[in-house]
């Protein structure tokens, strides 16, 4: 069997709560097959316990971004990245895992010991503060309809079969 | 190796809900440290709700979890329903029933086939199933199969499988088709073979963990996740309001995730604790289908929550392919209650086990909430477990130490998301 070229991918999760994962494993009920033939699943910790972060050409990343820590794992994610997509509302908009940056004066007070704690940033970001963004799936969880359309039009710019299955889901 | 000193460090665990961590110190051959660390930053959601309108904070607390949101959601509404004395129809309590059926169907799939199932066969992943092995073949269209059925089950009834729309306080907004109802049924019993086929290979799967530990979930007179009484592996059974005394909050300081003890000890809720303690209620046709795996509960084997798990999947399907067969489902308008202010404690059973809502209501305003979730109350049990796993294991690499406490870990299917909501408790 040849070895056709695949479109090398990574999922990556920051602060919140992972719908657009699930989201994301319930979209392969459909499309796994055809995914296996057309994607290389580089770093998907939700799916593989060995993974790997080198040249990505697409990397779709859901979250908020709570500490320097994840926004220096972001920038190493968007270094290694043809394409960086912004996956979900936290990641788009940064809410409403960002709720804390709303919260009124005594509220702050409140949380702050475990902000200090847990080495947390002073504000949660949404991803085009910290990176610049290719593309976004809004959503909460993401529209599944427009990430399929968005996944069809990397894999035609990457030079990769697209998909031939319908792209609309009913959930 | 038996003499040797070494650090281990997990920092991510995959093929979990979440991100999660672990620390080991070893020095001359004995364990000194495992700690177990859930490192997803906290989002602070029961400090968010004070102060907003009791209609907005179901579905905000919701967007605690993704995998088990339709569970806080439900939580959510029993609590708010309890606390302003709103009493569901009775078509509401079956439609809700559905709709948690679909999500443990799902979420249970989800954790049998996608994360649990690799360590089974040996592979990193199910990326790594091989199609022209027919064992593998099979297991990887169940995975679809089961998943799928969940998710169209949530669809029907909830709108979507992950944060529904529908449900909402006093019933639903909007009500299956019958075509809907009609796709369901096919699914569900294009599921149930390979859910029987889901249990013979985890009843076939050698995984062994001893834990003679304590063991709660909610118990009723049919296998219930909405209702019942919270009750013990000690025979303790009390009403929902009365639990919250036994649950103590013990904060972990390397930990972003609260953690609990029952009665001051470490305990276990989800699905082992569920079989343990209700096995006979199960739906007739799943005691009788799975009669031979249900002869090893109650079980002391943590890797047994795979099994329970797979049982409750056959369980969900018979449950739901009675009802939709039977009943049909009409468009009814919203339970009411003119009362502004009260208490309410909701307890269900999510997919990892007991699930604590409670809100103080005043003016059809939130002014104080407080929300437990499952993996923090196994928090402990995991970390206990995880100790004994690398004591039971020093003589081995460090490679395969890594391998078996994620396993163990796995196990629990802990959910991180959930675990870092975070809450903020006023001891007063």
């Amino acid at each position: 069997m040849s070895q056709a070229k695949k479109l090398r991918l990574g999922w990556f999760s920051f602060t919140c709560c992972e719908d657009s994962t699930i989201m994301f494993t319930e979209l392969m009920n459909e499309h796994f097959f055809e995914w296996k033939k057309l994607i290389d699943f580089r770093h998907a910790r939700v799916l593989k316990a060995k993974n790997t972060l080198d040249e990505l050409d697409v990397a779709f990343v859901e979250g908020a971004i709570a500490s320097d820590i994840q926004a220096e794992k972001l920038k190493e994610i968007r270094s290694k990245s043809k394409k960086l997509i912004a996956i979900g509302s936290c990641a788009v908009t940064g809410f409403p895992s960002a709720q804390r940056n709303l919260f009124p004066p005594e509220m702050k007070a409140e949380i702050q010991h475990i902000l200090d704690q847990f080495h947390h940033a002073e504000k949660i970001r949404r991803l085009d503060e910290i990176v610049p963004v290719d593309a976004i799936v809004p959503g909460c969880p993401m529209d599944t309809d427009k990430f399929l359309k968005l996944l069809n039009q990397l894999l035609i710019e990457f030079d990769i079969t697209p998909i031939t299955s319908p792209l609309t889901t009913n959930g | 190796m038996h003499n040797q000193s070494f650090d281990l460090s997990l920092k991510e665990i995959s093929k979990i809900e979440g991100t999660a961590g672990i620390d080991v110190k070893v020095t001359d051959g004995k364990v000194e440290d495992v700690k177990l660390k859930l490192t997803d930053y906290r989002r602070f959601y029961t400090n968010a709700v004070r102060g907003k309108p009791v209609n907005a904070v179901p579905q905000l607390v919701a967007r605690i979890c993704g995998t088990c949101s339709n569970a806080h959601l439900l939580a959510s509404l029993k609590a708010i329903e309890l606390g302003l004395n709103i009493t569901p129809s009775p078509q509401t309590q079956l439609m809700r029933r559905l709709l948690t059926n679909g999500l443990m169907i799902r979420d249970h799939g989800l954790h049998l086939y996608v994360f649990a199932l690799p360590d089974v066969l040996g592979k990193d992943s199910i990326l790594d199933f091989d199609e022209a092995n027919p064992h593998e073949h099979q297991l990887l269209h169940d995975t679809f199969t089961v998943k799928q059925a969940g998710n169209q089950l949530s669809v029907a009834f909830g709108g979507r499988s992950v944060h529904a729309p529908y449900p909402t306080i006093g019933g639903f907004t909007h009500f299956p088709s019958n075509q809907d109802i009609k796709i369901s049924i096919k699914q569900l019993e294009e599921a149930r073979p390979a859910a029987l086929f889901l249990i013979k290979v985890f009843t076939n799967c050698s995984f062994n963990q001893e834990d003679k530990t304590l063991y709660v979930s909610l118990t009723h007179d049919h296998y219930d996740f909405l209702d019942g009484l919270v009750t013990t592996s000690t025979s303790l059974k009390i009403s929902p309001s009365e639990a919250r005394p036994h649950l103590n909050r013990i904060d972990i300081p390397y930990s972003q995730g609260a953690s609990y003890t029952w009665d001051n000890q470490a305990f276990m809720v989800g699905a082992l604790s569920r079989i343990n303690l209700a096995k006979t209620k199960l739906h007739p046709s799943t005691q009788r289908d799975a009669a031979s795996a249900l002869n090893f509960f109650p079980s002391t084997n943590i890797f047994h929550n795979n099994l329970a798990q797979a049982i409750e999947i056959l369980h969900c399907l018979d449950d739901s392919l009675d009802i939709l067969r039977s009943q049909t489902f009409s468009p009814e308008p919203l339970a009411q209650s003119s009362q502004a202010e009260g208490q309410g404690t909701g307890i269900i059973e999510a997919p990892r086990g007991l699930l604590y809502h409670a809100y103080d209501i005043k003016d059809r305003l939130v002014t104080k909430a407080e929300i437990i979730v499952p993996t923090g109350q196994n928090q402990l049990s995991m970390e206990k477990n995880a100790r004994q796993v690398v004591e039971k294991n020093l003589d081995q690499e460090k490679e395969i130490i890594a391998l078996e406490l994620e396993k163990c870990i796995r196990a629990y299917d802990p959910c991180i998301s959930c675990a870092t909501h975070f809450l903020k408790i006023r001891w007063l």
